[in-house]
C-alpha cells in the first residue's frame, strides 16, 4: 500500500473524523462551530480533527473574520478510488444520452 | 488492456449505433451537441486545443490530442487527480457505425486499494459512493 493510502486509511480509521468529512461531503462547507453542533464532541477536539484531516489533504480550510470554514476535498480521495468503475459506469449512462441526442438530431 | 506490464488499465465502451459516422462526428465535436449528452464545453477539433468539460460539481482539464474526422478523435481528461486519455473511434458498419471509447491510463493498484476498503468500511464508501456519483 502507497503512503497516500495509508495515510488516508489512518485519517479516515476514526469514526468522529468519519464522520466530519462525511458531513463536509454531504452539506459542503461548515464553519468549526456548526460541526461542534452535531459532532458529539467539544470545538477542541473538532479543530484537532479537522486538523488531521487538513494534514491529509482530505479538508480545505479558509478563513473570514473570526470563523474558519472547512470544506472536503474530494480529489484526496483519488487514491482509493475505483475510478475505471466509476467511469465505465459514467460513459455507459453518456452513450445512452447520445444515442438519444442522434434520434433527435436531424440528419 | 489490463496489463501488468504498463501497470495501466483502460475502460472500452463499445457500441453499435444505427447512424451514419459523419452524424456521430458531430455529437462528438460540436459544443452545442457536446453539452446534450456529455458536459458543457470549449471543445474545438483542433489539435493541442485545451479545453474544459464543466458541470456544476466541477471541470475536467482536456487537451486534443488526435483528430481524424469521422474516424478518430482522442483528448486528454484530468480531473480529481485522475490523468487518463479519452479515444472515440468510428468504424463504419453495413448498417451503422461502430463506435469505441477508450480511456485509458488507470494505475492498476487503484482497484486493489479500493476493494479493501469497501470491504472494511461499507457504510463509509456506501456514502463516498453516492457522493462520487453525483459529481463524477
Amino acid at each position: 500500500m502507497s503512503n497516500a493510502q495509508d495515510m488516508l486509511f489512518r485519517t479516515l480509521a476514526d469514526p468522529t473524523r468519519r464522520a466530519l468529512f462525511e458531513r463536509l461531503c454531504r452539506e459542503g462547507e461548515k464553519t468549526v462551530g456548526a460541526l461542534t453542533e452535531r459532532a458529539g464532541v467539544s470545538q477542541p477536539v473538532v479543530s484537532k480533527h479537522l486538523g488531521i484531516l487538513k494534514q491529509a489533504g482530505l479538508v480545505r480550510d479558509r478563513h473570514e473574520g473570526r470563523q474558519t470554514h472547512y470544506s472536503a476535498q474530494l480529489g484526496a480521495l483519488a487514491p482509493l478510488v475505483d475510478w475505471t468503475s466509476e467511469m465505465a459506469s459514467f460513459w455507459q449512462s453518456r452513450f445512452d444520452a447520445l444515442e438519444d441526442l442522434l434520434k433527435r438530431m436531424d440528419q | 488492456m489490463s496489463d501488468i506490464s504498463t501497470e495501466t488499465r483502460s475502460v472500452i465502451i463499445e457500441r453499435e449505433m444505427l447512424f451514419p459516422a459523419e452524424k456521430i462526428w458531430r455529437a462528438l465535436t460540436q459544443p452545442h451537441l457536446i453539452q446534450e449528452w456529455l458536459m458543457k464545453s470549449d471543445f474545438k477539433p483542433a489539435v493541442d486545443h485545451r479545453f474544459n468539460f464543466n458541470a456544476d460539481w466541477g471541470s475536467v482539464d482536456c487537451r486534443v490530442l488526435e483528430v481524424e474526422p469521422n474516424k478518430t478523435l482522442a483528448y486528454s481528461w484530468g480531473a480529481y487527480g485522475l490523468e487518463t486519455v479519452v479515444t472515440w473511434t468510428l468504424t463504419p458498419t453495413g448498417t451503422g457505425t461502430h463506435l469505441r471509447m477508450e480511456q485509458a491510463g488507470f494505475r492498476a493498484d487503484q482497484r486493489q486499494a479500493y476493494g479493501g476498503a469497501r470491504s472494511g468500511w461499507p457504510q463509509f464508501f456506501d456514502t463516498l459512493e453516492q457522493v462520487l456519483a453525483r459529481t463524477v
